[in-house]
């Protein structure tokens, strides 16, 4: 909201206008080879990612869910480039990262992570001021700029810097340690913060403070967030826009009212079914649906859903879904930017259920 | 007589400097046939609690007081054939992870049919048998390919599923769940907690069920216990401890739980501040530092169990405080 001071914190800001998405993200594809077997003639592959594309729009806090293999922290690691990807490009604000224009190292700085464990991700041997300074030094702020910046962040994320700032890690609570990963991702002045499962770790008391203090810093700083998690309720709670992964694709994109509301997908509309009931006399009776989540080493053809949903047609292990929004007719309330992979919604897809093909509704 | 019966339960830690006392003075009873959930945090003394049911704490670094009677049996006075015979037979248990308290190098099916052949000394095609059964009633898909296969070859869901069936291999009357479903997956943590349930009616068994997720409470118990450093703060029927709390530190964790009603861009209210440190606890209620209701006497006092309802309690000073809060929390 505070426009003036975001501009302070950001000299590079609007450079592709507000309408610009902030990350492009188009065709995002990540395997992961297995060790091969000796007379095996092709080798698997783990499809962690497998051709993904969606926007982060600036300003927006957009959510991430799925269960785990679902490719969601291995797409944060592709968007922060801490593992490659096979194919698949990333356009931040305009301009195609890893181009002359934003170089990989102008764009981390622009965009920061923090992660689910908030001890691993700190360096036990440097106290908690000098790992929040240490970016900044790296990226060429004078040292002394550098722990006045830490000091100012750790006051920021409500950690006292008389009492805290000399401490180590694991002098913290986990509550206390995820705020000073939070300062530290701050620290660089990014536009972009990713959290994969930055609460999920913490009790759900203090869990509570952290979505606050998160909430806090996106308006003071002006932040654009990917949110990450596999609690429901929580990414329903900070989410403008949801995005459900399965499999290591999208199956569902939208506002997250929409989404949580009248999902399109029988994925989501089951997913948000399984959250435990918090009503006593409204027990869920019966699982939405049996079974796992398939391997991703060998998923299933076609849309890969098809084998635990209650819809599934003859075409669905055939023909892949791509994102389609809800046919009008269907569904009066459907908006444009709400939509799912699901045979259902594409016209003359085979599905018994999808709407005619347009040519034959004319 | 309740199955589970616990007065004055005092769990210490006396493995490092400064003694730990990680449960100081539970008192909890569970009847046949009921599922008690206990409802807490990390480090709240829970899942300790629920250990030493099965005097599963460490004993050269742990000091165990007061009573816990399961089944009639005095558990601290078990001697070690006792207490093979027990565990098992009497009170079975499963946990958060099923790979590291699965052996990897044995087919589940020679697990089970292990534990069933020394319980009750039967033949090994009979135990095979009764773990065939047990894999078809936990809704394992092809069971008899399943029981040959090793802990790593399958989901973690069935793997769950299996670690459910060797711990009702040897039929017990108690099962101890230690946050059975925390690391799976959505769609298959509520088909586990379903299939508790059923197991639960179908065997008229008692469980405990230790968790940190509210609704996980709400879909399987019938009772709950909330436990905060080391004691248990709030105890009820289900329903009335979650429409009507009235220990301060309820109330909290229910109105700072994210759900789907709330607003968009509105603020949780919190509870301030951290867990204490158990090595170092207050003097008065453990949660007084923390509390919206606190007042000096809180800082010095500590509360006893005080009836609130129907079999309802809760550990505080000010639950006549909290009595004027009811329409407001049932409303969050």
């Amino acid at each position: 909201m505070n426009g003036g001071s975001q501009a302070a914190t950001d000299p590079g800001s609007g450079r592709g206008g507000p309408a610009q998405p902030l990350l492009t993200v188009r065709g995002l594809v990540r395997h992961f080879a297995l060790p091969g077997k000796l007379l095996g003639r092709s080798k698997a592959a783990v499809h962690a990612v497998d051709g993904v594309d969606f926007d982060v729009l600036k300003g927006e806090t957009l959510g991430i869910v799925g269960e785990s293999g679902c490719g969601k922290s291995t797409t944060a690691r592709l968007l922060m480039h801490l593992i490659n990807p096979s194919a698949g490009e990333l356009i931040f604000d305009g301009e195609k990262v890893g181009s002359r224009e934003l170089p990989l190292r102008e764009y981390r700085r622009q965009v920061q992570m923090v992660f689910q464990d908030s001890y691993a991700s700190l360096n036990p041997r440097l106290t908690i001021e000098a790992s929040i300074a240490f970016g900044p030094s790296v990226h060429g702020v004078p040292r002394r700029q550098a722990v006045e910046r830490a000091r100012d962040l750790l006051a920021r994320v409500g950690l006292d810097p008389a009492r805290f700032a000399g401490r180590y890690p694991h002098e913290l609570s986990g509550g206390q340690r995820q705020r000073v990963n939070i300062a530290r991702a701050l620290a660089l002045r990014p536009r972009l913060l990713i959290l994969d499962e930055a609460v999920s770790a913490l009790d759900k008391s203090v869990e509570a403070q952290v979505l606050n203090l998160l909430a806090d810093l996106k308006q003071e700083f002006g932040l654009t967030y990917l949110f990450i998690s596999h609690d429901l309720n929580v990414v329903r709670f900070v989410s403008d826009r949801v995005m459900v992964m399965y499999l290591g694709r999208v199956a569902e994109i939208g506002p997250s009212e929409a989404l949580f509301s009248a999902a399109l997908h029988p994925y989501t509309a089951a997913l948000t079914r399984s959250m435990p009931s918090m009503d006593p006399d409204a027990r869920t009776e019966a699982p939405p649906i049996a079974g796992d989540p398939p391997n991703p080493i060998d998923p299933p053809p076609g849309c890969r859903f098809h084998t635990r949903c209650a819809f599934v047609a003859d075409a669905c292990a055939r023909r892949t879904p791509v994102l389609t929004p809800a046919p009008a007719a269907v569904l009066p309330s459907a908006r444009p930017d709400h939509r799912a992979a699901c045979l259902m919604l594409e016209p003359g897809s085979g599905h018994p259920r999808a709407p005619a093909a347009p040519a034959a509704a004319e | 007589m309740p199955i589970v019966e616990i007065k004055d339960l005092r769990v210490t830690f006396t493995g490092g400097g400064k003694p730990v006392p990680a449960v100081s003075g539970v008192d909890l009873e569970v009847e046949r046939g009921e599922t008690l959930a206990i409802l807490g945090e990390s480090g709240s003394g829970k899942s300790v609690t629920l250990r030493a049911l099965m005097r599963l704490n460490p004993e050269g670094k742990s000091r165990m007081e007061g009573t816990v009677r399961v089944a009639g049996q005095d558990v601290a006075a078990l001697g070690r054939r006792e207490l093979r015979a027990f565990r098992g037979r009497t009170a079975a248990m499963i946990f958060q992870e099923p790979s590291l308290a699965l052996d990897p190098v044995y087919t589940l099916g020679q697990q089970i049919a292990e534990a069933v052949m020394v319980h009750d000394g039967c033949s090994r095609n009979e135990a095979m048998a009764r773990a065939l059964a047990l894999f078809e009633r936990v809704r394992i898909p092809s069971p008899e390919r399943r029981l040959q296969a090793y802990p790593h070859e399958m989901s973690g869901g069935m793997r769950q599923r299996a670690m459910i069936a060797l711990a009702l291999s040897c039929r017990p009357q108690l099962l101890l769940a230690d946050e059975p479903t925390t690391a799976l997956d959505a769609t298959v943590q509520i088909q586990i907690l379903v299939l508790v349930r059923e197991l639960q009616r179908e065997f008229g068994l008692a469980v405990i069920f230790v968790t940190h997720d509210i609704g996980v409470a709400v879909e399987v118990a019938d009772r709950i216990a909330v436990m905060y450093a080391g004691r248990v703060v709030e105890s009820g029927p289900m329903r009335e401890v979650i429409r009507r709390p009235r220990h301060p530190y309820t109330i909290g964790l229910l109105r700072s739980r994210a759900h789907g009603a709330l607003a968009k861009g509105a603020r949780l209210e919190t509870i301030p501040g951290a867990p204490p440190d158990l090595a170092d606890l207050p003097p008065g209620c453990p949660f007084a530092p923390r509390c919206f209701l606190a007042t000096a006497t809180c800082a010095t006092t500590a509360p006893g169990p005080e009836p609130v309802g129907a079999g309802h309690q809760a550990r505080c000073l000010r639950v006549d405080a909290t009595a004027a809060l009811l329409p407001a929390v049932a409303e969050g």
